[in-house]
């Protein structure tokens, strides 16, 4: 109890002082500019993590903090989740999804609507429990909902490699993989007026920090940024620090777990399982050419959208929600008419609100 | 567009969070209003022939039906005990309704009333009436108890949120989420020494000690379904005041967070079954933590926040000083791995 103590305290005053440090370089850029610093963090653990340590109401005064596409359920297109919730109505069919897709809103239901009027869907935690109900089950066609980036996209190919050596013919996986550089791209091609990124750890540690040198070729400064206080802070003072040095460059504020080769198996997973789509929808930000995954044709005989006949009525949204321009950092959640009185996380109307890692419900739980 | 369907119950409708608020006092209060129910509590508090009772009733369906720390039948008697406890009143008798699952194993039963068994006796608390029903559901993991508790409130325990008041003094009896994190941790099949323990116990130890200062708690609560940031939400939205929490005197065990941070879940919105919070006048804060220490399972009390001033929301003052606003969740924490 001690020890624990003394690391608390230690971490504490490091927390501290680094804090402070942020603020007078912090304070002192808003002078030179005239104006707030605005940043840009593009994955959704960093957008709940900069709320709940309090950190992004702390900085508030001189920096503007965005979220960008970096939650995986918001990204998703209307129609991709029209597309799913669909599945839930097939006899025999069981969905299976982690748990952060149950309430999301389509066009016309939800998973959770879905499940109370008979539909079968199974929350798991881990990709692999979704072969295993398949196996124990093999008269029931199960159908796992892959959403999310290049973090998710190698746990799930293991899964479909799992499937295959087993020979299961009662499972498939619906792919909404997608790739983040692509999404950055398509986002830097327009003028934002962002003066830095926040770059997402996770897949960071997939892709290599070099997975993200890119970055230099359009101008901006940009940092690896981990997950607890102290790394949080430590990428926000690398940005500052870059910016007040007019240096462009993609710093690796994270290298206890990063590294800028990235992790090569959970690449050679990715490569061997999944082919890249030429062209995606995003919520947003619309069509993104080379930024989603689809399965390689060696596993092609998995992907659900092969096998069953989906047919889904136009996608229907409620035109005044800005969760697309939340989600590409042109408006905070709180610019949203709807905010707060008619989308609320029990009444949310665009999938930033119900999201666990959507901007709009961060904004709404936290700030 | 066309306004999704709103008419029919999902899950989230029994979360205790904003749906389950909405369900009440949509069909529940309509039908059903009276003084009793209008007060709110954990408990109701009846009066008969001068004598004061109180009366409560829980269901419980946790999957799985045994964790580290516990099973459902333990569960099914400290979660009634408690909200008698925490309404004043020492348990008297209790009740137990079972809805088994066709296909149960009558093995696990023996294990789980056994397990009744042994906690109520602990308690000196007589099973005195019950109920039994088999349902086809399909599942036979699916099996549900009530428990009903008729106790006897003490004399100066008068609870209420009406008696809160800025200056007062917010004690928690111990770590906190011990028990959402402990299920959660089993459904993940997470194995090892490092895994989380229910905290479920009886906090019947706890209001004994507490005797000598009852005059002085304003209010109690046990922080199950919800966890802290919802019971503490919904004492400030009854009692009309502000609370302030400190972050740093908040003991949430590294197992405990731990497990939430894999799961990208606020430990804040995790159940415990076997603690108490505790709303005091500030001039016995002190006095009262101390003997909450001297309590077993509740060595780790601590003053945790404060109640500010009239308004009716719960704020956070985190470790590095930022304040951000408790909100009451909607649905169950659902948790991402990525």
């Amino acid at each position: 109890m001690n020890n624990q103590l003394d690391q608390q305290n230690i971490s504490h005053k490091l927390n501290q002082s680094l804090l402070q440090r942020l603020e007078r370089l912090g304070r002192q850029l808003v002078e030179e500019k005239g104006r707030k610093l605005v940043l840009m963090e593009v994955c959704g653990t960093h957008t709940v993590a900069y709320a709940r340590t309090g950190i992004a109401d702390l900085i508030s005064d001189y920096i503007d903090l965005r979220s960008g596409p970096g939650c995986p359920i918001c990204v998703t297109h209307q129609k991709d989740l029209d597309m799913v919730f669909s599945l839930a109505g097939l006899e025999n069919t069981l969905i299976v999804t982690f748990g952060d897709l149950l309430r999301v809103p389509g066009s016309y239901t939800t998973l959770e609507q879905e499940i109370a009027r008979g539909g079968r869907v199974q929350i798991c935690y881990s990709p692999q429990e979704a072969v295993e109900t398949a196996a124990q089950n093999p008269a029931t066609k199960v159908v796992f909902i892959a959403i999310g980036f290049e973090t998710t996209a190698p746990a799930i190919a293991a899964a479909i490699k799992l499937a295959a050596h087993q020979q299961l013919t009662n499972f498939w996986v619906y792919p909404i993989l997608k790739r983040v550089p692509p999404a950055l791209k398509a986002l830097l091609l327009s003028p934002i007026g962002l003066d830095g990124f926040i770059l997402p750890g996770h897949v960071a540690t997939v892709l290599g920090s070099k997975g993200f040198n890119f970055m230099k070729n359009h101008g901006y400064p940009s940092v690896v940024t981990g997950f607890d206080s102290l790394d949080l802070l430590w990428g926000l003072y690398n940005l500052l620090k870059m910016i007040e040095e007019n240096r462009v460059d993609v710093s690796n504020a994270y290298s206890h777990v990063v590294k800028e080769e990235g992790n090569r198996q959970a690449r050679l997973l990715i490569e061997e399982c999944y082919a890249i789509e030429p062209v995606t929808r995003w919520r947003g930000l619309g069509l993104i050419p080379e930024s989603g995954y689809t399965l390689q044709p060696a596993y092609s005989k998995f992907n659900a959208c092969l096998h069953f006949a989906m047919d889904v009525p136009d996608t229907s949204t409620d035109p005044r929600c800005i969760c697309g321009p939340v989600i590409t950092g042109q408006s905070n959640p709180h610019q949203c008419p709807l905010f707060g009185r008619h989308c609320t996380p029990s009444t949310p109307v665009g999938p930033c609100m119900v999201s666990p890692e959507g901007a709009c419900g961060a904004y709404y739980y936290y700030r | 567009m066309e306004k999704m369907s709103q008419d029919i119950i999902i899950s989230s409708h029994g979360d205790g969070g904003l749906l389950t608020h909405q369900l009440m006092r949509e069909i529940f209060i309509p039908f059903l209003d009276n003084e009793w129910l209008q007060e709110q509590g954990d408990a109701a508090l009846l009066n008969l022939n001068g004598q004061k009772l109180a009366m409560s009733t829980d269901s419980f369906v946790v999957s799985p039906l045994f964790f580290k720390g516990g099973d459902i039948g333990k569960l099914a008697v400290c979660g009634t005990v408690n909200d008698l406890v925490v309404s004043g009143a020492s348990p008297l008798w209790i009740s137990a309704a079972f809805i088994l699952p066709a296909g149960m194993n009558k093995s696990e039963l023996k294990r789980v009333v056994q397990s009744m068994h042994t906690t109520a006796n602990s308690l000196n608390l007589p099973v005195v009436t019950g109920d039994t029903k088999v349902v086809d559901s399909g599942d036979r993991n699916n099996l549900f108890i009530n428990t009903t508790g008729i106790g006897l409130v003490q004399t100066d325990a008068r609870f209420n949120t009406k008696y809160i008041q800025p200056g007062d003094v917010i004690i928690a009896s111990g770590s906190m989420g011990d028990h959402g994190a402990a299920i959660l941790a089993e459904r993940l099949e997470f194995k090892g020494d490092n895994t989380p323990t229910s905290d479920c116990a009886p906090l019947t130890a706890l209001f004994d000690k507490l005797k000598p200062f009852y005059a002085d708690i304003r209010v109690m609560r046990d922080p199950t379904r919800g966890g802290l940031a919802t019971t503490l939400i919904e004492l400030a939205a009854a009692g009309n005041v502000d609370l302030f929490l400190e972050e740093g005197e908040i003991y949430i065990k590294p197992e405990v967070s731990a497990i939430a941070d894999i799961l990208g879940v606020d430990p804040y919105y995790l159940a415990s079954e076997g603690r108490a919070l505790i709303i005091v006048s500030a001039s016995e804060a002190n006095d009262i933590v101390k003997t909450l220490k001297t309590v077993p399972g509740a060595e780790d009390s601590s003053i945790i926040g404060s109640v500010r001033k009239v308004g009716g929301s719960v704020y956070l003052r985190t470790r590095l000083g930022g304040t951000r606003r408790l909100k009451m969740l909607s649905g169950k924490p659902l948790p991402r791995i990525c």
